[in-house]
């Protein structure tokens, strides 16, 4: 099963971004084959709605589950389309997460937020 | 002319800067341009009410025609698009509406439904013209409703007075955009000039003609006006603080309608700011 972790960098060292949408590599992981693909995030630059574009590249990707600090309203609600399970990372460590991912001990995210909306003026 | 009065917080005195000089000019047009918690028309009372809706256009996808092909998800720059399980899903608050996404349909699947987000009010109250645009709860924008509000107001040879939504954002960049003066509203402590520099720097940028309001004024020491004489800002008035004139404001009472004190301060500063907005005009030619 393939797995994605918005990361830091393009490396297994790296740690799990604390944006979801913004995070500058998308890190897709296959648990069976342990083999590992770091998409650029082309959301990341992108003036709005980078959730749902980052989010969008995941469902591409194959994945069925992500393992996230957070996650945007809207971002979510493409996951869920998509029936993709959203994981709260316990720790930064990529490798940590996706060993306690192996061994069923991480929670499922609940904490959805509504989204920074650079426009409406607020 | 056209003055659109702003401040960088709500609360300032924004709302009874526009109110008042709105009703002291001759004939005059005060639009709300706070589209969030517009409160203008709550002291004019406007009579004889018009409502137009405003609204925005939607794309949706008709499934039938539909390949997947996943062009306009590409195309749209704001990402309002995501294509899942052979659907197209729309985020209606994060689409602009630039029907983009409609042209590049190679399947021509895409048509437009209307949405509403708002309301514009427009009525008579005495001398002036009373327009309000309103927001619907759990709207993310209201741009498109102050575009549709200045829009209006370019048909008008009266004088146009623009109370901005607060802050510097979108919204009020969108309200001072033909502006052809700026008044900016401020209060006399150390929070008011940080306020008052988030205006400045916007009405700069825009490159504005404008001049500060200082409100609430006491006889004590006054930062923001500290700030405008470091940076040669033309002060056009000093409201003093007067308890008489926060209660009729908080009461919904125009001072200026009731009291010749404010009426003929009001004036004043009517006369200072088209002295001013002339002065610019000229010397731009
Ligand atoms: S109308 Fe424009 S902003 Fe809205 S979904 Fe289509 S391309 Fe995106
Ligand atoms: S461009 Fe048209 S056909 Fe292609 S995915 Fe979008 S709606 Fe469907």
């Amino acid at each position: 099963m393939k797995i994605a972790i918005p990361v830091d960098n393009n490396s297994m060292d790296s740690s799990v971004c604390i944006s979801f949408g913004r995070a500058p590599y998308l890190l897709i992981y296959d648990t069976e084959t342990e083999g590992s693909n770091f998409l650029d995030n082309s959301a990341a630059a992108s003036q709005g709605g980078a959730g749902i574009k980052a989010a969008q590249n995941i469902v591409d990707s194959g994945a069925e589950a992500i393992i996230t600090p957070r996650c945007g309203e809207n971002a979510a609600e493409v996951l869920k389309a998509a029936e993709i399970k959203l994981y709260k990372n316990t720790n930064n460590s990529i490798r940590d997460n996706i060993e306690s991912f192996k061994e069923g001990k991480l929670s499922l995210l609940d904490d959805i937020h509504p989204g920074f909306h650079q426009h409406g003026g607020k | 002319m056209k003055i659109a009065v702003l401040s960088g917080k709500g609360g300032t005195g924004k709302t009874l800067v526009s109110v008042n000089l709105a009703a002291v000019a001759l004939d005059s047009v005060y639009i709300d341009c706070d589209v969030e918690e517009p409160n203008g028309h709550l002291f004019f009372q406007p009579k004889d009410l018009q409502k137009e809706r405003v609204t925005v256009k939607l794309p949706q996808a008709d499934p039938e025609l539909c390949t997947g092909c996943r062009t306009c998800v590409n195309f749209c720059k704001f990402n309002a698009l995501a294509y899942i399980k052979n659907k197209l899903i729309v985020f209606n608050e994060v689409c602009h509406s630039c029907g983009g996404c409609l042209l590049f349909c190679p399947q021509k699947a895409i048509s437009e439904k209307e949405r509403e987000i708002g309301l514009i009010q427009s009525g008579i109250s005495g001398n002036v013209r009373v327009v309000s645009g309103m927001m619907n709860i759990g709207e993310v924008s209201g741009v498109p409703i102050i575009k549709k509000l200045l829009q209006d107001s370019r048909k008008e040879n009266k004088n146009v007075f623009l109370d901005c939504p607060p802050g510097s954002a979108c919204m009020v960049m969108e309200s001072i955009k033909d502006a052809d003066y700026c008044i900016l509203v401020a209060e006399p402590t150390v929070f008011g000039v940080h306020n008052l520099e988030m205006v400045y720097e916007l009405v700069r940028i825009f490159q504005k003609p404008f001049g500060v309001v200082l409100n609430k004024c006491l006889e004590e020491e006054n930062p923001a006006e500290d700030f405008c004489l470091q940076n040669q800002i033309t002060i056009l008035e000093k409201i003093p603080f007067d308890l008489e004139l926060g209660t009729m404001h908080s009461n919904g009472q125009i001072a200026v309608r009731k009291h010749p004190k404010y009426k003929e301060l009001f004036l004043n500063l009517l006369k200072t700011v088209s002295k001013e907005a002339r002065h610019e005009t000229a010397s731009d030619t």
